[in-house]
């Protein structure tokens, strides 16, 4: 591969990956504190046309990363209050979400379909973008993506370095024991619900307004499981949510790896396209093989609806 | 002050209620989300439920919408049943319909009365196949099946996607992303003379029967409901766990694939890479709303179609964007979920110490 196509294709998969990035570390914060939400499609499709719209509108793409996270968080909170305040069923839950968002978001989104925004210039980091081959690739990207390195470090630090971390796992693992020594387990639950639901609305606003400055229908395309099987795939742990996001945005954008290895076999541009869809499977099983990983790492009371009696 | 209490045990009447009451909550956000969207409330309903229904031909296209949703849904249940989170009926419908137009290519003009049997066999087998891969996953590897199944609902639509642009393509079809129209003997009859309505819904019907007949008179049946309701007590029986993975998911596969098959077999008459319109989605909302009952699943899904057809009406005449539809699916769903809570607990005036 030479040099240049190698900064390319690089510069690619770091942008490929960074909504996953946001996303799924988003939901291992909320799945930390025992709630599994399924509904990430949904809230990044709402969080990717509300900001949208808000860029459209308003001309400034941050006002619509705002947005996305606003909406994203939205949407969470009606997630939250099925399955945290009426204990609906989980997984019924976020189901509602995903489908309900999708719909919404291409109710909403229809009148901006044969918009485009302007495409936002990407941020040069003084120095350490000329370093050959790595420096344009990774230091000459959008804002957003050296946010999913600082969110990666804030959500390392506030897991295993600060209190309410802390408390937080241990509502994760015992709403039971958390609640009884005083930690009100509804309202950390709802926060981190939130706060996944805010960092999926971010990743969708990558998507529309960074990504391809634009909104079509179905373009989130699935991006949401994705993001759920890479929270399994990293049981739970931040380090590998990073290195799965990168490794699945260089399967989205293998048909550069093809052109990069001067391949000259004609695939079926589809094939190329279910990638993605196949390698979240074949992570799931070689992840999944030996239950007692997922059993040992998966927080305790993940998708269990806890109700304090007093 | 409002409060809930908790019920003893939980209310049969209300499991049935609930539905009822989400349906009318629904209709309530909807007449919200017009008056929000300036338009009129009373008129915007009357397009949703009354207009649909004023004529036979409403009312055939109807049953005809219904169809695929209650056969993709009354296979869903039977395995949401065990708690076998089969969420990829959308792809299963597409596999249906890939297998059944092999077959139908194949008979080319043949005016053979096996080709419609073989259709029906091969759109079933290949939606029981694309469950397969789930299932196996599951009972092999212990792969989460909600995002298996659903992983390849994408991967169905870039093979139907693949074989309407390739190999399959009408070479007279001016480059357009479909095959050729099947022969007449690859299509299903109609039903009423001068509507779409075909022998698909008869297949709906006889799934719902055999569901019935499955989930409450036979003993795999029971086994299925024991291991979604008492896990534990499934687990001492003896009951196999890797046979109601399978029978779940293969059931909803199977059904879906039928499904797929009736879609291009009636009124599509041909496969193109807009065969679904979310059907295996909307599914999972019918059973849910349905409670997983036969019964119920027939009415959800009526009142389903009834949602799909008003959002072309709506679109039509008050130029709203036909995804209105899925919104007020997803809102049905959400209502749903919110007044089952009312399964298993009561509203009660009064603080906490005077009711106890």
């Amino acid at each position: 591969m030479e040099g240049n196509l190698f900064t390319a294709v690089l510069f690619a998969t770091v942008v490929a990956g960074t909504p996953l990035i946001l996303t799924a570390l988003g939901l291992l914060v909320n799945e930390r504190a025992g709630v599994l939400n399924l509904g990430a499609e949904g809230m990044m499709a709402v969080g990717a046309v509300a900001a949208f719209a808000t860029a459209h509108h308003s001309g400034s793409p941050w006002l619509g990363v705002l947005a996305g996270l606003v909406a994203g968080a939205a949407m969470a909170l009606v997630f939250g209050f099925l399955a945290i305040t009426l204990q609906a069923n989980q997984v019924a839950s976020g189901l509602a979400l995903a489908i309900c968002g999708v719909g919404l978001a291409a109710f909403v989104g229809k009148p901006y379909e044969s918009l485009a925004l302007p495409a936002v210039p990407p941020i040069r980091l003084p120095f350490i973008a000329d370093i050959p081959l790595l420096g344009e690739a990774l230091y000459n990207q959008q804002a957003l993506v050296y946010a999913s390195w600082a969110l990666f470090w804030a959500v390392l630090y506030f897991l295993y370095r600060s209190r309410a971390g802390l408390v937080l796992r241990a509502v994760g693992e015992s709403p039971a024991a958390a609640h009884a020594i005083g930690h009100p387990v509804v309202l950390i639950r709802y926060l981190a619900v939130a706060f996944g639901g805010a960092m999926a609305g971010v990743g969708g606003a990558f998507l529309s307004v960074f990504y391809t400055p634009m909104w079509v229908e179905g373009m989130v395309a699935g991006r949401g499981w994705i993001a759920l099987a890479l929270v399994v795939f990293a049981t739970w742990r931040p380090l590998r949510v990073m290195l799965g996001a990168y490794l699945f945005g260089g399967v989205m954008v293998s048909q550069l790896f093809v052109q990069g290895a001067g391949l000259q076999i004609d695939f079926p541009s589809q094939f190329l396209s279910s990638l993605p869809y196949l390698a979240t499977i074949v992570v799931l099983v070689a992840i999944s093989r030996n239950p007692a990983t997922i059993r040992l790492n998966s927080p305790l009371s993940l998708g269990k609806p806890y109700r304090p009696d007093a | 002050m409002l409060r809930l209490e908790a019920r003893p045990q939980a209310s049969r009447l209300m499991t049935w209620l609930s539905p009822l009451l989400a349906a009318v909550l629904t209709l309530a956000a909807g007449g919200v989300l017009f008056a929000l969207l300036g338009k009129d409330p009373a008129e915007g309903l009357r397009l949703f439920l009354i207009a649909p229904l004023k004529d036979l031909y409403g009312l055939s296209e109807l049953l005809l919408k219904a169809t695929p949703l209650m056969l993709c849904a009354t296979g869903l249940a039977i395995g949401f049943r065990a708690n076998i989170w089969n969420i990829g009926a959308e792809g299963q419908f597409m596999l249906g319909a890939v297998g059944a137009t092999g077959i139908a290519l194949w008979a080319g003009e043949s005016e053979s009365a096996l080709v419609l049997p073989g259709m029906l066999l091969g759109g079933a087998l290949a939606g029981a196949a694309w469950a397969a891969i789930p299932a196996w996953l599951k009972t092999r590897f212990n792969a989460n099946e909600i995002l298996v199944s659903l992983m390849l609902v994408y991967v169905a639509q870039l093979l139907v996607s693949w074989l309407v642009f390739g190999p399959w393509k009408d070479p007279q079809g001016f480059n357009f992303p479909q095959t050729v129209m099947f022969a007449d003997a690859a299509l299903l009859p109609v039903l009423v003379d001068g509507t779409r309505l075909h022998l698909g819904l008869l297949f709906a019907l006889a799934a719902l029967v055999a569901a019935y007949v499955f989930m409450y008179r036979s003993h795999a049946g029971f086994r299925m409901r024991v291991a979604g309701e008492a896990p534990d007590a499934a687990r001492y029986a003896g009951f196999s766990a890797r046979r109601t993975i399978w029978t779940g998911l293969l059931c909803g596969g199977a059904a879906a694939g039928l499904a797929g098959m009736a879609e291009v077999a009636g009124p599509m008459g041909q496969l193109t890479d807009k065969l679904s319109l979310g059907y295996g989605f909307a599914a999972i909302i019918v059973a849910f709303v349905g409670r997983l009952h036969p019964l119920g699943i027939f009415l959800a899904s009526l009142l389903m179609a009834l949602l799909y057809i008003g959002g072309e009406q709506v679109q039509q005449y008050m130029n709203l964007p036909n995804s209105i539809a899925l919104v007020f699916q997803g809102l049905l769903l959400f209502f749903l979920l919110g007044a089952d809570v009312f399964i298993r607990y009561r509203l009660r005036f009064g603080s906490e110490a005077a009711g106890a």
